[in-house]
C-alpha cells in the first residue's frame, strides 16, 4: 500500500497518504507504530485521569474530577447490571476500560485531519495515522482479547464438556449435531468480527468523509466538516458504548449455564 | 490496512490497561461510591428519627404545659381561697378589737365621769356650805349647830 501511495499523486493521492499507517517490518511481523503510539498515550490518559481520581477519592464531597469519573463508573456499572446477571470482577472494570479506551481513539477523528501528520512531517514523519480505531488491527485486537474472554469464561462456568454440549446439541437437538454445531461456530465467530468491523468501518468512513471534506475549496470545508464533526461526537460515544456494552453481554451470555 | 504484528502489541496494551484498571481503579471508586450512599441513607434514616423524636418532644412539651397551668391555676385557686380567709379573719379581729376599744373607752369615760361627779359633788357641797355658812353667819352660831352643820356636811359629801 506504501508503494501505491508513493505512485499516486492529487486527491487520491492525499487520501491514501492520510490512510497509510506509519509502519516499521514487513510481511506480518510489521508493526503500526502510529497505531500502538497513539493507542498507548490515550491509554495512559484515562489511566492518569482515572488513578488521579481514584486516590483522591472520599465518600464526602467529590471534586470535580472524581465527580466525572464517578459519573462514568456509575454509568458502566448499570450498563453491567443490567445486562450481566452472573458475578464477576473482571467485567465492570473492562467494561469501563473499553468504552473509554475506544472512546479515546475515536476522539482523535475530531482533531483536524492535516494537523497531526503535519507536525509529524515536520518531525521527518512520513505517514501518521491518528486514529488507533481506523487500524484493523486496533479493534480486531480488543474484539479477539474479548473473544478469548467469552471462549474462557463459557469453558469455566459450564465446564468443557457443558460448553461442548452447548455447541453439538443447540439448538435443535443431538440428531442435527453437525449443522448445530456449524450454526454455533458461526454464531460465536461472528462475534468479535462483527466487533472490530463495525467500530473499524465507522470510523474509518468517518475519517474518509473529513478528509474528503477537506479536499474542498476552503469556503465550503466549514459548512459540510462542522455538521459532521458535530454528528461525529454522536457516532464516536456511540461506538464506544456499542462496543462496551455488547462485551457486557457476549460475556453475559458466556455465564449462562443452559 | 493488513492485519499485522501491530495486532498484537494492541492485546497486550489492552489486557495491561483491563488488568489495572480492576486492580487500581475501579475498587476505590466504586467503594467510595458505596460509601457515600450508605452515608446518604443513613443520613435520611437519622433526619427522620430526628423528625420523629422531635414529634414526641413536642408532645411532650404540651402535655407538661398544660399540667403546668393545671397546676397554676389550681396554685392561684388556693391563693384566693387563702386570702378570703385572711381577709375575713382581719375582719373579725378588727371588729372584736374595736369591739374591746370601745368598752375600755366606755370604762375610761365612765370612770371620768365619777371622777368629775365627784368633783363636782364636792365643790358643789362646798359652794352649799360655804353658802349656807354666808347665810347662816348672821343667825347661826358656829359653835352651837357645831353638830348640824357636820351632819349635813358629811350627808352632802
Amino acid at each position: 500500500m506504501a508503494t501505491e501511495a508513493h505512485a499516486a499523486e492529487g486527491a487520491t493521492g492525499y487520501i491514501i497518504h492520510h490512510l497509510t499507517p506509519l509502519t516499521v517490518g514487513e510481511g506480518f511481523w510489521a508493526l503500526n507504530l502510529d497505531t500502538l503510539f497513539f493507542s498507548a498515550v490515550l491509554g495512559g490518559l484515562f489511566v492518569w485521569f482515572f488513578k488521579r481520581a481514584a486516590e483522591k477519592a472520599t465518600a464526602g464531597v467529590p471534586g470535580l474530577v472524581q465527580n466525572f469519573a464517578e459519573m462514568l463508573i456509575e454509568f458502566v456499572d448499570n450498563q453491567v447490571k443490567d445486562s450481566f446477571h452472573g458475578k464477576n470482577e473482571l467485567i465492570a472494570p473492562l467494561a469501563l476500560t473499553i468504552f473509554c479506551w475506544v472512546f479515546l481513539w475515536n476522539f482523535m477523528d475530531l482533531f483536524p485531519v492535516d494537523i497531526l501528520p503535519l507536525i509529524g512531517s515536520l518531525m521527518g514523519i512520513e505517514y501518521l495515522r491518528v486514529v488507533p480505531s481506523t487500524d484493523l488491527n486496533a479493534t480486531f485486537a480488543m474484539s479477539i482479547s474479548v473473544f478469548c474472554l467469552i471462549i474462557f469464561y463459557s469453558i469455566k462456568i459450564k465446564g468443557p464438556w457443558g460448553f461442548a454440549k452447548e455447541l453439538m446439541f443447540q439448538p435443535f437437538g443431538p440428531w442435527l449435531l453437525p449443522f448445530n454445531l456449524l450454526l454455533k461456530l458461526v454464531e460465536e465467530i461472528a462475534k468479535p468480527i462483527s466487533l472490530a468491523l463495525r467500530l473499524f468501518g465507522n470510523l474509518y468512513a468517518g475519517e474518509l468523509i473529513f478528509i474528503l471534506i477537506a479536499l474542498l475549496p476552503w469556503y465550503i470545508q466549514p459548512v459540510l466538516s462542522f455538521p459532521w464533526a458535530i454528528f461525529h461526537i454522536l457516532i464516536i460515544t456511540l461506538q464506544a458504548f456499542i462496543f462496551m456494552v455488547l462485551t457486557i453481554v457476549y460475556l453475559g451470555m458466556a455465564h449462562e449455564d443452559h | 490496512m493488513s492485519i499485522n504484528a501491530t495486532l498484537i502489541g494492541q492485546m497486550i496494551t489492552f489486557a495491561l490497561l483491563v488488568w489495572f484498571t480492576m486492580k487500581y481503579i475501579w475498587p476505590p471508586l466504586f467503594d467510595s461510591l458505596e460509601e457515600r450512599k450508605k452515608k446518604i441513607s443513613d443520613g435520611l434514616a437519622a433526619a427522620e428519627k430526628g423528625q420523629e423524636e422531635m414529634h414526641l418532644a413536642e408532645k411532650k412539651a404540651k402535655g407538661v404545659l398544660k399540667e403546668a397551668k393545671e397546676q397554676s391555676s389550681e396554685i392561684v385557686n388556693l391563693a384566693q381561697k387563702r386570702a378570703n380567709e385572711i381577709v375575713e379573719a382581719s375582719k373579725d379581729t378588727a371588729k372584736k378589737e374595736g369591739e374591746r376599744l370601745i368598752l375600755v373607752a366606755k370604762a375610761q369615760i365612765e370612770q371620768e365621769k365619777q371622777q368629775a361627779k365627784e368633783s363636782l359633788r364636792k365643790e358643789v357641797s362646798a359652794l352649799a356650805l360655804r353658802a349656807a355658812e354666808q347665810i347662816l353667819s348672821a343667825e347661826i352660831d358656829k359653835t352651837k349647830h357645831q353638830d348640824l352643820l357636820s351632819k349635813i356636811s358629811n350627808q352632802l359629801g
